[in-house]
């Protein structure tokens, strides 16, 4: 697997950029290049390698599902051992859920579910809990602190 | 909800995976008959109004080097929780920190994603938050295997 050792300072100077700054433009990577002085075709063919070692997960934005209106919240479930999988493949199936995850805690199956209303994910999680049968806690955000998910990689080669 | 057709376009756009190519808005603003610099606008528009909460690249934490992971819960007071949740913010090894509400039987309100380079590390790093804190009842529930990680797709 790829590590960040294997970049070097133009690479990492331009997933900071990524990361911190990318810019919002009609030709976004000829700027990137612009500022650091390469060639924009320079550019697309280092993301390119970044992509595909898997660095990049992908570039985009990242919609707030609150300011959307939708209702998010954070569930965890305590599902006996021998049905782990096969409960973690029903709530993988389901499309408001975004993340799922095993985790060691007596509660072991933890994943967020995200819904246009209130009302329709409490429906979604009583539907659940009927068919798994078994007691599921919803743990909504009552504030928000912080929402970052950025790296300093400068500091990986120390 | 947004309702408007280009507006949903935009947000499909921003949601799905930007083309590594000279002018990454061309397919779309050609499919929707606008220009390239209206999409760029809408977008700073989106941004503005903070449905757009970010702008870049999304890592994978492993392959950047983040190989330690943990979600950690811990106790904190009601009136305590502002207070805490400004110190733990201020970490750069916390991607994330709510608040969340949460029933008697979990007592532990405030959660933080903390990301580290190696496991000592994240021992480090969880002791010294708690330090700061002052939050001594925690905890790291790590994560053992992921069964999904997708983006919502609001439209």
């Amino acid at each position: 697997m790829f590590n960040v050792r294997g970049w070097d300072a133009t690479d990492r100077q331009l997933l900071d950029m990524l990361q911190n700054d990318f810019p919002l433009a009609v030709q976004p990577f000829l700027e990137m290049a612009e500022r650091l002085g390469i060639e924009e075709s320079e550019v697309l063919a280092r993301l390119a390698a970044m992509k595909q070692a898997g660095l990049i997960r992908r570039l985009g934005g990242i919609i707030d599902s609150r300011k959307f209106g939708f209702y998010s919240t954070l569930c965890a479930v305590q599902v006996p051992a021998a049905k782990i999988e096969a409960v973690a493949e029903i709530i993988s199936q389901l499309p408001g859920v975004t993340h799922n995850y095993l985790r060691d805690h007596d509660y072991n199956i933890w994943f967020t579910l995200t819904s246009p209303t209130q009302a329709e994910a409490r429906a979604i999680l009583m539907e659940l809990e009927n068919q798994l049968d078994l007691d599921i806690i919803s743990m909504p955000a009552q504030k928000v602190y912080k929402i970052k998910v950025a790296f300093d990689l400068g500091n990986l080669d120390d | 909800m947004i309702d408007d057709t280009i507006e949903r376009h935009i947000i499909g756009l921003l949601q799905g995976d930007l083309p590594l190519q000279s002018h990454p808005f061309q397919d779309l603003a050609q499919a929707l008959g606008i220009s390239e610099q209206e999409i760029v606008a809408r977008v700073q528009a989106l941004e503005k109004g903070g449905i757009l909460r970010r702008w870049g690249a999304v890592l994978r934490h492993r392959q950047a080097g983040y190989v330690a992971n943990a979600m950690v819960a811990w106790k904190v007071l009601p009136e305590r929780a502002d207070e805490v949740g400004q110190i733990m913010a201020g970490f750069v090894e916390i991607s994330h920190c709510y608040l969340r509400q949460v029933p008697e039987t979990f007592a532990y309100s405030m959660f933080a994603m903390m990301h580290a380079r190696n496991e000592q590390q994240l021992v480090e790093l969880v002791e010294r938050v708690a330090e700061e804190s002052g939050c001594q009842e925690y905890l790291v529930i790590r994560s053992l295997k992921e069964f999904k990680k997708a983006s919502m797709r609001y439209v």
